[in-house]
């Protein structure tokens, strides 16, 4: 399937994925309104350590431990997409106890949250398309 | 071929979905004793404090699935291949998976019986969940017996309900089975500060109608009683027809028993910890799934192993998140700051078990997958346990993991 | 020294608060250090002392919340003493040392293609439609044969001297690896194999990933001869002696120790830290005979299988030395006219010396024909070509191709902020800090380098067919096709042109 991967020579670290993927995952069409005073809560980090940064984001495992691990059902396929349903979610933490790549987190509404490949906007994820070094691709590999 | 599974949760959940994702027309059959149709069980608690709906809890199993609710299986006939249920039908089976989970243990308390069953209850189902919900009021005091993490998940779902909620513990601390002698201390100041008393080191020795008598003489008027010891392995189906048990159900990494042709999966099992190389029960979701789902495809002819199972538990109060894995032993490495606890046991090169509490839980599950692929740690970036990067993984170890999510 | 600062900031920062997010990508993105989170007021805050206008925090804010704009502080009015005559003094006064300068100059001196119009058909002569038409835009740089040879039965027998083909009349120029960095060179060379024309090493030596990319490779052998070795000359399709450059003529070159790390110093074959020394002159070449020594030292080592090309600085009596070069076995002249770029020259070089390339060219051009040795070799120019308009009209002036760098650097996102010499390119572009680099990804550098040729060129076939012209060798010299506006008599002598209305 297609995934996010990131190639890691062309990251610069600046961290615009995150808030492309925050814009892409809030309900305004707006940087600003989208971000202005809030708390920044992405589905895909960027690490840094020195000059060497990369985004990490769910991998969509082909079988995943999360959905496994999920005391309620919130989290599941939709085609080879791993979702959550956050009416279902709460917050027990069991998905980012077994997750090894830590691809889930907490949401402003204290439900889990985690990258869903921006699939209810369709088309390329918003992290692909707003990073300014291709760095991030979106491809089946 | 016909698969019969007895239970309906997350074990049953995960082989019926095993046995039917390779395509074939097999048939499956899930007897549930409950009346109810399969839910999440773990979430009960989570329905007392109005966070879910019992329409949300629904757990739905693949459409082709028969589940007959109601239905106690009674005995197994090896011979016939059969499982006798309390409906006085005969199931036939070519395979079996016995995932009945485990029951609420109830020592013989003197003088229980006195306590009438409209105010004691345990807190294991739905039903249970019901039940308990059904007594709550402002002005009840509830007495828990137990501090295991049903007592303690009762004890958060009706605490601003209620007037009181005490908990007693024989243990001197809360949580044993999960936390290490400094997180439950850490645990039971929180809750305290939410408003939770506790007794511990302490049992019951006697109740009357409305009051237990502690083993040091002091009393505990009540007016509501949970029952939370503890549970055991519902394995008396499988004793019966001589299968070998141990506080569960033996099983291999197949989640084959000692009987051919019967598998077990879940609560109700007894398998190998590879955190302390020890067979004891794990009685947690993941490990149903994986057992349920190693059981699932094996059943349908497909050989699969599940070798890396580790205790490990994801659970929260109010607002103190915590996940702990693995076994706490070896040496300790306490990180902990002003945002949570983070406490590590490594012993020879490999984290054996950690514990982490509120934001400090983030991409916690890096650490669990140190503990179950035994990572070595000389191998990463000594960073790694001030903060849970990828990053401190050697190139090698990204790539494998990336492969291993395709 | 005095505690005074005199040095007022340039350029400002702008932001709009209602717009910033505090996202920090400003912080991490500015090698200067101009942009910080003030955890006190809580709100990103800038140092315009350090800001260089480059304007990459500008284009990467997501929120567009910055913008950059010219002081308003203003010194009392002199039209003599101008601003920047001012404050130069203060710097020099402040540190005793030559002012450091790159890129072109930003001297508003005349530019000659803004004052030359380019003619189309009407009525008499139709004009050609690119699309439905074939358009030549290949050229062959090299010297060209005179006489025809035929054989016995009377057939032209065709020969070709050392060449070199291109597919565009477009090349880029010499821009040494040290000066940029691996990945602004890995686009170069990218985009010339695409797009079938070359690029140049510069002084700097071939980096030896880049030995693959030799048949659209240009090897320059300078006075400092960094990294020239037998297969460095091997490795290229024509070899180019550097004598100057359009931005610093009579001066060498001098990169900092500092720069001199790693592949940087492999490439050059000097050792690490070690300061790269370009000499003013050639200590070998003195005169004409000189070159041609030079010139055939290198032919006689590629066993004259490639062009050689000579760079010159467009400088006053450029007419009379690239009659001695035509002369001396060269078979290409490269001329830099005075606006060309640089990684690092000292301010009063860059902006006061040698001449427009306009007037250059016309120049030689003319005086090779009068000569009658025009074909003896091909004429590149460089220094400043901004548009496909520019090349138009300097091979109407009698270029054969053109030369272009700072062009290309912008489309790799060069904003011309002027300070290369300071190492800390915020586009990854004149660096070698390895953070930095990697912000020129050259898959995406080559991509829009390809564009911006390619939209040249059409434009080019487009203007060409306006004038009833289907190929570059019949625009070539064409002066007719140009007008001088607001130009003076000699002027228009000097350019071989008339003015508009004659």
């Amino acid at each position: 399937m297609k995934r996010v991967y990131i190639n890691e020579e062309w990251c610069l670290g600046c961290h615009l994925c995150e808030y492309n993927c925050f814009l892409s995952n809030s309900k305004e069409s707006d940087m600003v309104l989208a971000c202005m005073g809030k708390n920044i809560k992405s589905n895909l980090h960027i690490e840094d350590s020195g000059d060497i940064h990369f985004a990490f984001n769910c991998r969509h495992c082909k079988d995943p431990i999360c959905i496994k691990a999920c005391i309620s059902g919130a989290l599941h396929k939709e085609g080879e997409v791993v979702v959550i349903d956050k009416e279902k979610c709460v917050f027990c933490g069991s998905c980012i106890l077994v997750c090894p790549y830590g691809a889930l987190m907490e949401s402003e509404s204290g439900v889990m949250q985690k990258c869903e490949l921006c699939i209810s906007s369709g088309g390329v994820p918003k992290c692909v398309e707003g990073c300014p070094n291709g760095a991030l691709v979106f491809e089946e590999r | 071929m016909r698969h019969v599974i007895i239970g309906a949760s997350f074990a049953a959940l995960n082989a019926a979905k095993a046995i039917l994702s390779n395509e074939s027309d097999d048939e499956v059959v899930v007897l549930s004793k409950e009346k109810d149709a399969p839910y999440y069980r773990p979430l009960i608690s989570y329905l007392l404090m109005g966070k879910t709906t019992e329409e949300k809890m629904r757990m739905s199993f693949p459409e082709s699935v028969k589940i007959i609710l109601g239905t106690e299986a009674e005995r197994i006939d090896t011979k016939k291949k059969e499982v006798i249920a309390s409906n006085g039908k005969r199931y036939k089976y070519d395979r079996l998976l016995i995932s009945t989970g485990s029951r609420p243990f109830v020592p013989p308390f003197k003088g229980l019986d006195r306590v009438s069953d409209e105010i004691k209850t345990t807190f294991m189902t739905l039903e249970d969940a019901r039940k308990l919900n059904g007594m709550l009021d402002k002005d009840k005091r509830v007495l828990i017996i137990g501090s295991g993490l049903i007592g303690l998940k009762s004890a958060e779902a009706i605490l601003e309900r209620v007037k009181s909620v005490d908990v007693i513990d024989l243990q001197n601390r809360i949580l044993p089975a999960v936390l290490d002698e400094v997180s439950s201390e850490y645990l039971k100041k929180y809750l305290e500060a939410k408003g939770m008393r506790f007794h511990l080191g302490l049992s019951v020795d006697e109740f009357s109608e409305k009051s237990a008598r502690l083993t040091d003489n002091s009393t505990l008027d009540f007016d509501i009683l949970v029952l939370a010891v503890g549970v055991r392995a519902n394995t008396s189906l499988f004793e019966e027809i001589g299968g070998k048990t141990g506080r569960g159900i033996l099983i291999d990494t197949h989640s084959r028993t000692s009987i051919p042709n019967i598998y077990a999966a879940g609560d109700v099992t007894e398998s190998m910890d590879i955190s302390s190389m020890a067979s004891k029960p794990i009685q947690i979701v993941p490990n149903a799934a994986f057992q349920g789902e190693t059981a699932g495809m094996n059943m349908a002819g497909i050989e699969k192993t599940f070798e890396n199972a580790v205790p490990m538990n994801a659970t929260g109060f109010f607002s103190l998140h915590l996940i702990t894995a693995g076994t706490y032993k070896g040496e300790l490495l306490d990180l902990s700051d002003e945002n949570g606890l983070r406490r590590f046991y490594i012993e020879n090169d490999e984290l054996k078990g950690f514990i982490l509490t509120e934001s400090a839980i983030e991409r916690g599950g890096i650490y669990t997958s140190l503990i179950r692929d035994r990572v070595k740690l000389s191998t990463l970036d000594k960073n790694i346990f001030k903060a849970p990067l990828l990053m401190a993984f050697p190139k090698e170890r990204r790539e494998k993991i990336e492969k291993e999510a395709q | 020294m005095s505690g005074i600062n005199y040095l007022f900031p340039e350029y400002e920062v702008k932001r709009d608060y209602d717009r910033c997010i505090a996202c920090r990508v400003c912080e991490r993105q500015c090698a200067n250090e101009v942009h910080h989170f003030d955890d006190k007021r809580g709100k990103m805050v800038s140092d315009d002392t350090k800001c260089v206008c480059c304007q990459r925090c500008v284009s990467l804010c997501p929120t567009r919340a910055l913008k950059i704009v010219k002081t308003d502080n203003t010194f009392k009015t002199n039209a003599n003493w101008r601003e920047n005559m001012i404050t130069n003094i203060y710097r020099q006064a402040d540190t005793g040392g030559v002012l450091l300068a790159s890129m072109g100059t930003p001297k508003e001196y005349p530019v000659y293609f803004d004052k030359m119009l380019i003619n189309a058909s009407q009525v008499t002569n139709p004009s050609i439609d690119p699309l439905r038409e074939p358009m030549e835009t290949r050229v062959f740089l090299g010297s060209k044969e005179t006489k025809i040879i035929r054989d016995s039965d009377g057939r032209i027998v065709p020969h070709l001297n050392q060449h070199i083909e291109l597919s565009t009349p477009i090349m880029f120029s010499a821009m040494s690896y040290g000066s940029i960095s691996y990945n602004a060179h890995r686009a170069l060379a990218m985009a010339a194999e695409e797009l079938g024309t070359f690029y140049n090493t510069g002084e700097g030596g071939l980096h030896e990933d880049f030995y693959k990319y030799g048949k659209n490779t240009i090897v320059q052998v300078a006075s400092g001869r960094f990294g020239v070795k037998p297969e460095y000359l091997e490795a290229g399709a024509a070899l180019e002696i550097k004598m100057g450059q359009g931005a610093k003529p009579g001066i060498g070159g001098h990169l900092p120790g500092a720069k001199i790390v790693g592949d940087v110093s492999r490439t050059r074959m000097i050792p690490e830290g070690s300061d790269a020394i370009s000499p003013a002159p050639h200590h070998d070449i003195y005169s004409i005979e000189d070159l041609r020594q030079l010139i055939f030292a290198l032919k006689e080592a590629t066993d004259y299988k490639k062009p050689v090309i000579v760079k010159v600085a467009a400088v006053h009596n450029i007419a009379a030395i690239a009659s001695g070069i035509a002369r001396s076995g060269a078979d290409i002249i490269s001329i830099d006219g005075f606006r060309g770029g640089t990684g690092a020259a000292p301010a009063a070089i860059r902006d006061n010396v040698g001449i427009p390339m306009e007037l250059a060219l016309a120049s030689v051009d003319k005086r090779l024909r009068d000569e009658g040795i025009r074909n003896n070799v091909s004429l590149v120019v460089g220094g400043s070509i901004r548009s496909s308009a520019d090349i138009v009209k300097a091979i109407a002036l009698g270029a054969d191709a053109v030369y272009i760098a700072t062009s290309a650097l912008i489309a790799l996102g060069c904003h011309l902020c002027r300070t290369c010499h300071l190492g800390r390119c915020n586009w990854g572009i004149a660096t070698q800090r390895p953070d930095l680099v990697k912000r020129l990804n050259p898959n995406i550098g080559k991509e829009r380098l390809v564009n911006l040729i390619n939209a040249w060129t059409n434009e080019i076939k487009e203007i060409m067919g306006g004038m009833g012209i289907n190929s570059i060798e019949a625009l070539k010299g064409n002066r007719a096709m140009l007008r001088g506006i607001g130009l003076n008599e000699k002027e228009l002598e000097i350019l071989g042109i008339k003015h508009a209305g004659e």
